[in-house]
């Protein structure tokens, strides 16, 4: 995340919302400004069967403009007064620690099939946020893949995606 | 009396064995995701909504509906037993269910809420039965110029009710409506914004979104705060129940004035959680000993559950009738009615009769269910809660990214609920809200076609919406809640900047 620790808060370890709060308006902007430009792109004006595609996506672009850029505005022009606590430090640690294993899950995802994916994030999650012994992490995260293996490709015959092992085993 | 008619016809659609077995199954599911943090009502049926495409439509929504009841009633649960909210319109229910449960009386407290829940639920369906049909009668006549107003309407009470900053409300919903207007334009065929990036060509899926900002993003905050379950226990026994049921007549007035402002608040799109607020504050307000409320007032219980029940229920009024959604969770059945090829709107009413009593019927008997499951489960939904937090997010993550991926078969999808969950996060955290943005994400496509419909019948002329005296007054209506939020800042600003004024002069 953004550290901005600030000086003036004494209080704690904690990240003030003033960069978040930049970023993610500055963010929006972006995102007007790209749907204004390819509004204009495709035309946003009338053809002769009538309005052209951009014709709606360009004023939505306009206001979401105006209203991040307010947001944004305002928050830099209050950049030196009050920096309201976005959250602690050892918060947004917990957070990460959350995050990091999911993107992790999802690129595994890819990789390894879901069964497999979700074994490793289950049993991860057991033995370092939950201190668990083996037998019971190997008991959940085995269980809880063959249980959707059940429920989605047997009964309601939804195919997951699969990876190397599911291969080999043939199915 | 035609629409008791038609509803007995409903009851009898919907009163089929299967289709009271996946009543059951709904309600069920429905309690345990409102108990499980990070999962909720709407990406609960998101998750769950391809799994339900091989059923015939009735079933289906009567299943997706019932999980939507059970949701609401499991919320309560929670707060009541541990001072968690499993859904954001239970946070109110804790403030004096918890106090309520750690004097002993946590019993009594569930029996409230439980009822109280049910009560404000029958209310609205109530409404739902005799005014649905009158108002879909009434939008029949509707052209693209009116429903671009009601639309309007809907978003602009967004931005005068709630109590996220004007500005943010705004940007929220205008990101939903340019996320919806990815991909291949219906009418012309041209392709917008995907950037010559092929994922982008079907455009950004809603239940992704849902997925993403309720599942995983609910997941971050619940890590966050450090979630460690600490609970009451809890026995219903029936004998807590009569006598709890036996005080509840004199509240008679609290139930009133809370079905009200829900039903209010659900079929305006205010929703669930500030109809649960406010008729918190409203019970606290009337009471005549208000310093008793937040220390296990009864009443502090009733008055915002059956808010939220009511609200939540009522959201599916505008939905059905005029395919407007009341609520992100409305606005996911609705997004399911669309795939099942039904069009919601006042045509519904004439040419799927059997669907829509059905499904009104199944409102009356899923709330019946759903009170009497809640009440008898209680002792297994909190032990379900001792299960840790280690344990569950795993599963809830390996569970949303499945849901993602199921929608159409896609890993971008997947990728695409993660940046939706940091979205929904931050979109949290800085005040954001997600409501509008979802909405707007469903509606997006609707909205667009009335407004340019509108536009082609006018050639490009803006007057048509106050072209006769119903669009005119609904597009007035919708102006006034716009500028709601100004005549608040206005009339602040105007009493700071009174003082202040001689000292500094003012350059306007």
């Amino acid at each position: 995340m953004e550290e901005n620790p600030g000086p003036q808060d004494a209080a704690g370890p904690s990240v003030g919302s003033r960069w978040p709060e930049a970023i993610v308006s500055a963010l929006l902007v972006g995102v007007a400004v790209l749907v204004i430009t390819d509004s204009l792109r495709v035309g946003n004006g009338w053809a002769d069967d009538g309005p052209q595609s951009g014709y709606f996506p360009f004023y939505i672009g306009l206001i979401l403009l105006a209203s991040s850029g307010s947001v944004l505005i305002g928050t830099l022009l209050k950049w030196r007064g009050e920096n309201p606590v976005f959250a602690e430090r050892n918060q947004l640690a917990s957070v990460l620690a959350v995050l990091v294993p999911m993107g992790v899950y999802v690129a595994g995802i890819a990789w390894l099939g879901i069964y497999v994916a979700s074994f490793l994030l289950i049993a991860y999650f057991m033995r370092r946020h939950g201190k668990y012994g083996w037998p019971a992490t190997g008991v959940v995260s085995v269980a809880v893949p063959l249980v959707v293996y059940a429920v989605f490709e047997r009964w309601f015959l939804v195919l997951l995606p699969k990876g190397p092992l599911e291969s080999l085993l043939g199915l | 009396m035609d629409e008791i008619n038609n509803l007995l016809h409903g009851f009898s659609v919907a009163l089929t064995l299967p289709n009271l077995g996946f009543m059951l199954v709904g309600i069920t599911l429905g309690v345990l995701i409102g108990v499980l943090p990070g999962l909720g009502g709407a990406n609960g049926i998101a998750i769950l909504l391809p799994l339900t495409l091989s059923m015939n439509p009735t079933t289906a929504i009567i299943m997706l509906s019932c999980i939507y009841w059970g949701a609401l009633f499991g919320g309560a649960i929670t707060s009541i037993l541990f001072n968690i909210p499993g859904e954001p319109w239970s946070v109110a229910t804790t403030f004096d269910g918890y106090p309520m449960a750690q004097q002993g009386r946590a019993a009594q407290a569930l029996t409230a809420a439980f009822t109280s829940s049910f009560v404000g639920a029958l209310f609205a369906v109530v409404l739902i039965t005799f005014l649905a049909p009158l108002l879909a009668k009434f939008a029949i006549r509707f052209g693209p110029a009116e429903f671009f107003a009601v639309q309007l309407l809907t978003f602009c009470s967004f931005v005068g009710m709630s109590k996220e900053p004007p500005a943010k409300v705004i940007a929220a919903m205008m990101l939903g409506f340019a996320l919806a207007a990815v991909g291949m334009d219906s009418v012309t065929g041209q392709l917008r914004m995907t950037y010559g990036y092929p994922p982008l060509l079907k455009g950004f899926d809603f239940l992704i979104a849902v997925i993403g900002l309720f599942g995983i993003g609910e997941i971050l905050l619940t890590m966050e705060e450090g979630l460690a379950f600490k609970g009451k226990h809890a026995k219903i026994d029936p004998k807590v129940v009569w006598s709890t049921w036996k005080t509840l007549p004199r509240h008679w007035l609290t139930f009133l004035r809370s079905t009200a402002i829900g039903c209010w608040m659900g079929i305006t799109p205010g929703g669930a959680t500030p109809a649960s607020f406010m008729s918190y504050g409203i019970a606290r307000r009337m009471s005549k000993e208000p310093d008793s409320f937040g220390k296990g007032q009864i009443e502090g219980v009733l008055a915002p559950e059956t808010a939220a029940h009511a609200a939540g229920t009522s959201a599916l009024l505008p939905m059905l009738t005029l395919g407007i959604p009341g609520s992100p969770t409305a606005a996911v059945l609705l997004g399911g009615l669309l795939i099942w090829g039904l069009q919601p709107g006042p045509m519904l009413f004439v040419e799927q009769k059997d669907f829509v009593w059905g499904l009104i019927a199944s409102m009356y008997l899923g709330n019946i269910v759903g009170l009497f499951v809640v009440l008898t489960t209680v002792p297994f939904w909190a032990a379900m809660l001792r299960i840790p937090f280690s344990v569950i997010a795993p599963v809830i993550v390996v569970i949303c990214a499945i849901g993602a991926y199921t929608v159409h078969s896609s890993m971008f999808d997947v990728v695409l609920m993660l940046v939706f969950g940091v979205l929904g996060y931050l979109f949290k955290k800085l005040r954001y809200p997600l409501a509008p943005l979802v909405l707007a994400l469903v509606l997006g496509d609707m909205a667009e076609a009335s407004f340019r419909q509108s536009m082609l019948i006018s050639q490009g002329s803006l007057s048509i919406f106050w072209s006769n005296g119903l669009v005119g007054s609904i597009v007035g209506l919708a102006l006034v809640m716009l500028c709601w939020p100004l005549l608040g800042t206005l009339k602040s600003w105007l009493q700071r900047s009174a003082p202040a004024a001689p000292a500094e002069g003012n350059a306007s």
